[in-house]
């Protein structure tokens, strides 16, 4: 088995400017598919919130911890993002964080982030919310220490939300009619792992 | 001195509204502050709008707050778990529960025993 990734501050540096590029890029796609089930602003809102965080993590100082970059952009998350995403988000980047600069490991920081998320939203596997993704992916990292796996488990997991019934937030409201739709959380988490991972093997390569 | 009131919606005119009523009931002698809505005005949640009505609210006594939906509810329970001391989350119906929590606050309760109050207004049917 491959041992686990240790992010430094670099890497966490990298990994928000990624993961910001991304949202962005992915803004209208994200907002869309929110506009099926939920209140139709994930895309704008995460996109606020990553150029947020990502202005918090530039105006850090070049001694800033691991720990230090994600709880700054955690913390501009929860400020600036508007939405649930912004308390969760913000939330899971500050728990990772904190976990970072107690052991180092990637794997315990993301089962950290994945405990924040379900002990502040209260959602399980199969709510269809961004733990579809984020469990899965955690998991998988935990098990190979993979970063393409990791990656692609979180894919998986947002893909799996079309055929779910939502019991969580806004699309809950909506019953059955909430099936065939992908949850718009489970999207975004699956890209913020990919901006992860993309982060995490450009600095080390 | 009275233990205050935030009432957080993803509506400034929802809480503004529901700070009114809930202020004229409990008798003017309550602090009643809202934080509706994001930084802009339009519908959404802001965490800087919550941190500001709590010190508003607050004469010392502590604050409760309510929220009505999603991120205004993960808004609160974020807020609090950086806020020091004497701010309680009450899980309650936001009209019903924004009375129930002014009319106890202005009988002189302590912060417990209003988001008690709060919470216990699920339990008034209306038919």
């Amino acid at each position: 088995m491959r041992e686990s990734v240790r992010p430094d501050a670099e890497v966490c540096r990298a990994w928000v400017r990624e993961a910001a590029a991304r949202v962005a890029a992915d803004r209208d796609r994200l907002t869309q598919l929110d506009s099926a089930i939920g209140d139709g602003d994930h895309g704008h809102n995460l996109d606020r919130g990553m150029r947020a965080a990502l202005q918090a993590v530039e105006d850090l100082g070049e001694t800033a911890t691991a720990g230090e970059v994600l709880a700054a952009a955690g913390k501009a998350l929860i400020a600036k993002t508007g939405g649930a995403s912004g308390p969760l988000y913000g939330g899971a980047l500050r728990a990772m964080g904190r976990s970072l600069d107690e052991s180092g490991d990637l794997a315990a920081a993301l089962r950290a982030g994945c405990d924040a998320v379900r002990k502040l939203g209260g959602a399980a596997v199969g709510d269809k919310t961004m733990v579809d993704a984020l469990e899965p992916a955690v998991k998988a990292y935990e098990e190979t220490c993979d970063l393409e796996v990791t990656a692609d488990a979180a894919t998986t997991g947002a893909e799996s939300t079309m055929t779910l019934r939502a019991r969580k937030g806004r699309a809950s409201y909506l019953g059955e009619r909430s099936v065939g739709h992908l949850d718009p959380g489970a999207a975004s988490t699956a890209l913020l792992i990919r901006a992860l991972v993309t982060a995490a093997r450009d600095v080390r390569a | 001195m009275t233990v205050g009131v935030v009432i957080v919606s993803h509506s400034r005119a929802l809480a503004e509204g529901t700070a009114e009523l809930a202020r004229t009931l409990g008798l003017d002698r309550v602090r009643v502050e809202p934080a509706g809505g994001d930084s802009g005005g339009g519908l959404g949640t802001s965490a800087e709008l919550v941190a500001g009505a709590v010190s508003r609210a607050d004469s010392g006594d502590g604050v409760v707050l309510l929220a009505d939906l999603g991120s205004a509810v993960l808004t609160v329970k974020t807020y609090l778990l950086d806020a020091p001391g004497t701010a309680l989350f009450a899980d309650a119906p936001l009209v019903e529960g924004a009375v129930a929590a002014a009319s106890a606050a202005a009988s002189g309760a302590g912060a417990e025993e209003v988001a008690a109050a709060a919470r216990e207004a699920y339990a008034h049917r209306k038919g």
